[in-house]
Formats: structure tokens, sequence, C-alpha cells
């Protein structure tokens, strides 16, 4: 007889779509306590496999869900896809939002292991215990028709994700849409669906996630609450709650580091005419939330469409110079339509616009993005397309993976922070962006190397405790580990608090840096383009925005790598994976 | 890293918190540095390989402080001294009600011993902790700033929370003899109050630039006259349709480049780093002619927010977001309501009170004074309001310890 789990629901679903069978199981207690769930404990399957190639069946697509998911501490509506990147050969996660990692909990699922590849497109069906794999002829849709015919068929509630065309025609900039709004965006994790012919994941739960000490969960949560309400990031009068992750389009370009032409600029002329009350006024949206939010960033607009977040707000203006709010937001409709990442989709539009010198139109912008969706070259990322023109530096892209919209000459832990990312150009790594710009939980001098390396660790190893606990990072604007530890302890019954959190986070962190190395991943990847450190931003203002100072550079990086455990040339170390009860690499 | 700690160890000496020199402050990045050598490091630096920080902050605190910790601290049959953890370990714990406690701390522990692990375990579920006989220890993760926010924190709710208790027990027949003592020698020790007031601007700035730097005067002022303490309190001032507030976390003694204008008309979302009460400031603009707000924590008016003699209200232990009573203090309004927005925020309570009276004190938490006619008047209501505070604070003692009713 199994003690039962608090927290978790103990079993985690293995499907083979080859065989169409599925296995239930039922994973040690102690891999919990050392994984904690979400991205900690997808790592941890996604280990042993690591290097397989994208089309390998046997390389596992994972869903997972967090300890806190579909608990009542707050934000805790969160999961992550897992896999390999078809984008950069790097391991690849995803924050999903909505009610997916919710419902699947409530299914009686922490997690799933998908592997194999049907041999004609499908779809999972969850309910509760319930498993069916359903041949679809939804192949080729768009992922709103995805959702439209899934919704007619399905309970109310029920949770969606689902790939477009830009998946099944093999771009890698393919991203994974959930309940119509919430994009899994980055990596390409889209591609990997499509390889297993998966089309569609369909989840809903009836159950209850059993809470070991409900009033310590309830206390932990009030003080969580509390610290949110003192955001103004989050719940102030321009936060997040209000207007959506767009109210930092304002001060990226009064910090002018707002990623203009293909970062050749990082200050937007128009840019105070296309901000979120810009936006706002002429498309009435609402609040939306993912399941266990009450923050609700995503904005809905009055005519039904999402309103871009800010990273697409951003790159799909200022990165790719148009002017036309319209078109953004045609744009951000269309990938989510087609199912492609945002951010690569505008950076690699960026790229393009730089190495011909041609502008887009109206006409020209849209057909670019379904010709990305459909085979088109683009579709294969800005540093396949900036390579064949002979013209690798000006893909703005590390690891092959597009930058986020915040420039890194304006902001040093963020060049830090992209560098090193185990997953490419991310911003959400570190968030540096808290402390460098947002002033949480104090302001540091985004101008400075000054202490940034440790920052940077402290920061990852925080945050994959985050995406493991099933949390928003956006929660950590306000709150901390200090916090959520509290609530993670009342949730699971388990002795916790926010050192131990982070170092559970540490070897999240280093089992991902593991199976990179694994792949052939060193210090020459962990690198920003030249860019960055030959040419000027747009000073202005009392800001100066100088090349960066590629010594200082390379020296916060050889920091890192010690501080990290790393040897000099970035590569996991038998010592420290030991240290870390971590398989050494190979 | 090296600057950053010689001047928080700085800082943490200007602002009395502790003697020039006492204070030991530690960064790490590739390397470990500290403001000054101390034998002590041995038993800090360790701490470092324990926990995930970059930062830490320790100082014997100064008097009248360290009577006022020591005292709290000691092992005695204390009514806020809170139980055992789940191992039995004695890790008691401090308690204060005020809001930088509440929202903040939480809790401030108490660790009995010096060491490294000790420290860690204590630290590793909170900011702060307090060690009996020798200081207070914090820490930082990206920069020891946060340490020396928690410090200061740590002092302004025990020296609170001291001064409350003190009053309740009068009320309650009588602090005993130990607690008495204490409070003599603290009383003797407390700063004179000081009367004098800073040249501020007797007008509202015309331009931008002259309310920049008239905000940065008074903020100064705000620091100077210890109405505040670390990156708490906040500033705005209204320039036409735009309000000019500082920033969240900003120190107000160092406002320079700290200051977001923020359009009344919420044309831009600039002010998304603005102060977590911009909301309040925005209302109270709207609801009256004032041009300009000042917010500290003022000691003696956060005690008396706290101090009520309703001993059989059902709202207690709620008081800060339920008081349903008008109850004021010295003629100035106490409004109940939590940092920022929110069912309970004090953006839905302080504008009406602070629009209606000119200064209001947030339950727990601090005053807010407001201005039509310059920040030198604003100062002015809140030196006065929070002097007053002082000694109607002692006068309701000698009351309560004289057996009469207090006023
Ligand atoms: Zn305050």
């Amino acid at each position: 007889m199994r003690t039962p789990l608090f927290g978790w629901t103990g079993k985690v679903l293995h499907i083979d779509l080859c065989s169409g069978e599925t296995a239930v199981q039922h994973p040690a207690r102690r891999l919990y306590e050392t994984c904690l769930g979400g991205r900690g404990l997808a790592g941890h399957f996604l280990r042993p496999v690591c290097t397989l190639e994208i089309d390998d069946p046997d390389l596992p697509l994972l869903l997972f869900a967090g300890p806190l998911t579909g608990t009542i501490a707050p934000t805790s509506g969160r999961g992550t896809f897992m896999s390999r990147s078809p984008l950069t050969g790097a391991i690849c996660d995803s924050s999903v939002g909505g009610r997916l990692a919710t419902q699947l909990k409530r299914a009686g699922w922490d997690g799933l292991v998908i592997t194999g590849r049907a041999d004609s497109p499908i779809g999972i069906e969850i309910m509760d215990g319930e498993v069916r794999l359903i041949p679809t002829d939804l192949a080729g849709a768009t992922t709103d028709v995805v959702f439209d015919h899934l919704a007619l068929k399905g309970p109310t509630g029920m949770a969606m994700a689902a790939i477009g065309p830009a998946a099944e025609n093999g771009s890698p900039l393919a991203c994974v849409m959930a309940d119509r709004h919430h994009a899994a965006g980055r990596g390409g994790l889209g591609l990997v669906w499509a390889a297993k012919n998966l089309k569609y994941i369909a989840v809903k739960g009836t159950g209850k996630v059993r809470v070991h000490d409900k009033a310590g969960l309830l206390r932990a949560r009030e003080d969580i609450l509390r610290l949110m309400a003192a955001s103004p990031v989050l719940l102030g009068r321009h936060g997040f709650s209000c207007r959506g992750t767009g109210a930092i389009y304002d001060l990226m370009d009064a910090r002018r580091m707002m990623p203009t032409d293909n970062f050749a600029r990082t200050r937007f002329a128009d840019a105070p005419r296309l901000n979120a009350p810009a936006f706002q006024a002429a498309y009435d949206p609402h609040g939306h939330g993912c399941t266990g939010c009450h923050i609700r960033c995503k904005k809905i607009a009055a005519d039904g469409r999402a309103m871009p977040e800010f990273e697409t707000m951003s790159h799909f203006t200022a990165l790719i110079g148009n002017t036309d709010m319209e078109l953004v937001m045609q744009a951000n409709t269309l990938c989510n339509r087609l199912g492609l990442d945002t951010i690569s989709a505008g950076a690699t539009l960026a790229c393009h616009r730089e190495i011909t010198g041609e502008d887009f139109t109206e006409r020209t912008l849209i057909k670019a993005l379904y010709d990305m969706a459909h085979g088109g070259h683009l579709g294969r990322g800005s540093l396949d397309f900036a390579e064949s023109c002979g013209r690798a530096e000006l893909s703005m892209s590390v690891k092959g993976m597009e930058l986020a919209a915040y420039d890194p000459r304006g902001a040093y832990g963020m060049a830090l922070g992209y560098a090193l990312s185990t997953r490419g150009g991310c911003h959400l790594r570190a968030y540096p962006v808290s402390h460098e710009i947002l002033r949480k939980p104090v302001a540091t001098d985004r101008f400075s190397f000054g202490g940034k390396a440790r920052i940077i660790k402290l920061a990852e190893d925080a945050n994959a405790a985050v995406d493991s606990l099933g949390v928003c990072k956006f929660a950590f604007l306000a709150a901390g580990l200090e916090e959520y530890g509290r609530a993670f302890a009342a949730a699971t019954g388990l002795e916790a608090d926010g050192r131990s959190l982070m170092a559970a986070g540490e070897r999240v962190y280093y089992n991902e840096k593991i199976m990179n190395a694994e792949n052939g991943f060193e210090a020459c990847d962990d690198d920003l383009p030249p860019r960055f450190f030959a040419e000027e931003g747009s000073s202005g203002g009392d800001v100066t925005v100088r090349p960066i100072d590629r010594a200082a550079f390379l020296e916060a990086r050889a920091a890192y790598y010690r501080i990290r455990g790393l040897d000099e040339i970035g590569r996991p170390t038998h010592e420290t994976s030991t240290r870390l009860g971590l398989e050494p690499p190979r | 890293m090296k600057a950053l700690c010689e001047k928080y160890a700085r800082k943490l000496a200007t602002q009395g918190l502790c003697a020039p020199g006492t204070a030991l402050v530690g960064g790490l990045d590739a390397e470990l540095e500290w403001n000054r050598f101390d034998p002590r490091i041995d038993s800090l630096a360790p701490l470092f390989d324990l926990l995930p920080i970059n930062s830490l902050v320790f100082a014997p605190p100064a008097e009248p402080y360290a009577t006022i910790i020591e005292h709290l601290a000691a092992p005695a049959p204390g009514a806020a001294a809170h139980g055992a953890t789940a191992h039995g370990n004695p890790m008691n714990s401090l308690r204060p009600e005020d809001t930088e406690t509440r929202t903040f701390l939480h809790d401030i522990p108490i660790c009995r011993e010096f060491t490294p692990r000790a420290m860690a375990a204590t630290l590793s579920r909170r900011k702060a902790v307090i060690v009996p006989g020798q200081g207070i220890v914090s820490c930082g993760t990206v920069s020891p700033e946060q340490g020396f926010v928690f410090f200061s924190s740590t002092v302004f709710a025990c020296f609170v929370l001291f001064f409350s208790r003190y009053l309740a027990e009068a009320r309650q027949g009588g602090p005993d003899a130990r607690f008495r003592a204490a409070f003599e020698a603290v009383v003797a020790g407390l700063p004179a109050m000081r009367r004098d007031l800073p040249p501020l601007a007797r007008t509202i700035p015309t331009s931008h630039d002259e309310a920049l730097a008239a905000m940065a005067e008074a903020g100064r002022a705000v620091v100077g006259h210890g109405l505040v303490d670390s990156f708490f309190g906040n500033i705005s001032c209204r320039l036409g349709e735009t309000i000019l507030i500082s920033q969240t976390g900003s120190s107000l003694d160092e406002l320079e480049g700290c200051i977001d204008a923020c359009p009344m008309d919420g044309s831009s979302t600039a002010g998304l780093t603005a102060s977590s009460e911009l909301t309040a400031h925005e209302d109270v603009y709207r609801q009256s002619d004032a041009r300009c707000i000042l917010h500290g924590h003022p000691r003696f008016s956060v005690i008396l927010s706290m101090d009520c003699d309703r001993a059989d209200c059902a709202d207690r232990g709620q008081c800060h977001v339920r008081c349903p009573q008008c109850r004021t203090v010295e003629g100035v309004p106490i409004v109940p309501g939590e940092v920022g927005t929110g069912p309970t925020g004090l953006c839905n309570t302080l504008p009406p009170a602070l629009a209606g009276h000119g200064a209001a004190i947030v339950h727990g938490h601090g005053l807010f004074t407001a201005s039509t006619i310059g920040f030198a008047d604003a100062f002015a209501t809140l030196l006065d309001t929070e002097n007053r505070c002082r000694e109607a604070y002692f006068r309701r003692l000698d009351e309560l310890l004289s057996g009469r009713t207090p006023a």
C-alpha cells in the first residue's frame, strides 16, 4: 500500500502513440521531493533520451503540472511542456497557462509522457482516468478551428491544446496553443507534436487536489495576495492586471531599450502612440486569466481577438518598423491560428527586412506569416535564413532562438541571461527585467555587470523552482520562494522553505545544462550576436546606450561558470553533478 | 559590490540604526567582499555557502533599539513570543502588528546562537533574524540594499511593538518592573523631538525640473527628520494633468532619477514602476485641490493608530482592514487599509480621508499629508502630527498609569 501523497496526484501517464497503449506510473516519493514537478519532473524524464532526434518516436513530449497546480496557491495554474527543441537542438520547455495544467491535475495526473508516432493525425482525450486516442480529420486546420470543434463536443471547462499548420508543415517556430489564447510559444515544441502526428490534447478532470494543511495553505495564500496587492507592476493602475503585459512597452521606450529595426537601434520614434493605452482605446479589451489567477494579465479585445502580449507588440512594431496597430492585431491573431511563436516570427521578419532592405506592407507581412506556416524558408527561423544569405551575424538569436523584446545593451543582467539560458534567447530564465527595470525586489544598476553573475545564477535557480511548482513567474515580482515555500509545505506536508526550493531549482537547472552538454553545447553557444558588442544603441534624454564591453561580458560569464560549478568552457562537471545528486554527463 | 556594501554600511549608521563603524556588510559575486574586516566574519561568511543569497547585513543596533530588542527577545513569558517549531527547536519569533512586518517580514524570528548553521536555518525562512546579545542579521538575493531594508524594518517594527505593548500593558494594569526599567532606559535614550522646519518649497512647483528638485529636497527632509525608514514612504506632486511620484522601492533621500511622470488621463504606462500608492495619490488629487502629498512612517503616529481600548471589539485582530470606527488621533483621521490595491487596499479608504482633512493615518502603517500650497506646508503637517502623537502617547500613558481614564 502506497502512502498517499498530498499536492501531487502520485500518477504519471505514459502514452505510446505507436501502439496506442497507456501505462500508469507511480513515481517514488523521493523523485517528487527532488524534482518537485512541472519543469523539474519533465527534465527528469527527458534526461535519458535528450539526444534523440526530433523525428525519433522515442523522443518524449512531456507535459507536467506542479504540486501547487490546482490548489488555492495564487497563480498556480501553470504547467510545462518539454522536449528537445527543433529550433535549437537544446532542451526546451515552455510554460503553459489557461486551464490545461489544472484540468490535468484534477483528472488525477501529475504529468504525461507521450512517445511514439501515430499512423495518422490523432487527438488525446483525457476524462479523469479514461484516456482515448481519437483519429481526427482536423489535420491542417488552424487552431481556432480545432478549438471550435472541441468546444462543441467536449464538456464545459475542458482544457484544450493544439498545434496549427505551422507545425504540420515543419516549422521549428511552431508553438502550442492552449485554450485559444494561451501560447506555449518558444522553441518550436509544436513541431514535436507534429512529428508524433498529435494534433490536440483535451483534458477534463472532476477530482480535487489533496492538500495536507488547508489552513496553512490559506495563510500562505493570504501573505502572497497581500504582497501582490502591494505590487504596482502586478496590480497597480498601470500594472499587468489593468493593462496586460503591454504595460512594459512605455517603460522600454523610456529606458531606451526597445529593440528597433532588428536590434540596430533601441528607440522607436512611434512607440508612444502604439502603447498599451492606445491599444486599449482602440480595442476595448477585457481581462482574462489562467485558472487560479486573480491578476488576469491576458486581455481579450471586444471583438474576441486576443490582445498581443508585450513581446508581440514590440516585435511587430519597433522591430519590423510597423506603425499600424491593426496590423499588429492581425499578425498576432494569425500567428495564434497558424501556431507560430510570435517572438521568433517577428524577429525572423525583422532579420529578413534588414538583410533584404525591403519594408513590409500590410499585404506582404500577412503573406510572409502564411508562408512561414506553409513550408516557406522564413518558417525555419532567422538563423537559418541569415546563414543562407551569408549573414549569420544578423540573426538576433542565441543558440538559434530569437531574442525577446529587451535590448541587452540596456540591461547587462539581461545580456548574461540571454547568453546563458538553457533554452536559447529567452528573457524568462533569469528574468533580470525584474530588478534591472521593474525595481523588484530592489533596483540594480542595469548598466553594470557587477554582482550580476551570481544574481543570474540565483534567479535561474529560483525560476526553475517556480516552473516546477506550477506557479507563474509574474507572482515573483511580488512574492518570493519564502512565501511559496510555505504554500508548498502546506500543500504537500513536506518540510520545505526558500532554501530547499532553491536547492531543488539548482538541481533542475544543472540537469538542463547536462542535457545541453550532451547535445554538444558549450561556451561558444553561450554568446550574444556580435552587434551588441560593436554598435551603440539609441542614446538620448539622460540615457547613454553604449555597446557592451566584450571583455566585461566574458569576465562575468566566466564568473557565472565558476559560480554555477561548470568548467571553464561552460560544461557540467563530474564533481558538481555528484554534489547535486545528478548522474554526471556522458 | 564592495562599493554597495560600503554604501549600506554607512547608511545604517547615518540613519542611527547602528553606531558608526559597527555594521558589517558582505556581498558575493565571484568573490566574497566585506565593507571592512571583523572577527565575526568567521561566523557570517559561511552563511553564503548555506543560503542562496548574494549579500548579508549584520550590525548590533544602536540605542535605544538595542535595549528595545533585547527586551523583546528575552525569553520571558512574553505575550507575543511564539512557540516552538515542528522540530521543537526553541525558535521564537516576534509578531509585530505593523504593516511593514505584516506585509514584508511576516514575523521576526529570534535565533539564540550566533552560529552559521543556526542562523541559516532561520534565514532560510525569513529575511532577517534577531540574535540576542549580537544584533540583527539580514540578507538579500540581488543587492545589499535588501539587507539594509530588512534590518531597518526590523528595527522599526520592534520599536513600534515595544511602545505599543507598553501602552497595552498599562491599560491592563501595568507593565512589570523589568518592562518599566527597560522602558525608562529607552525613553531616556529617545532623540529629542524635532521642531525645526527644513527650508522646503513654499509654493507649488510650476515646471518639471522645479518639481523634481522640490520632491528630492522634501524626501531628504522626511528621512532626515526620522519620519520614515529605509525605502518606505512616497512623495508626489501634481503638475497640471501629470502626477510626478517617487518610484516603488525608492529611498526618499535618494530620489534623483527615481521619479516617474504619470499622466492622469492614463495615456502612458511609464508609471509602471511608480509607488504602489500611485492609485491613492491620484484619487486624492481628483477629490481635492491638493497639489502635493507626503507619506512617511513616523513611529508614534503608527503606534497610536493601533492603540484601541475597545477590548471586546468583534473585529479585533482585523483592525488593519476592518475597523468600522471613525477613529482620530489629535484630530487626524485613522483609516484601515493594506498597502496598494485590492478590495482591502488603502486605495479605497485613504483618498476621501486625506482629501477631506489634509492628513490621514493608515492603521499600523503611516501618515499621509497633503497640501494645496507646497511641500513646506505638507512637511509641517507631517512633523507636527508626529510630534503631537508623541506627546499624546506619553499623556495617555501617564493617565493610564496614574489610574485616570484617558480623554
Ligand atoms: Zn507606507
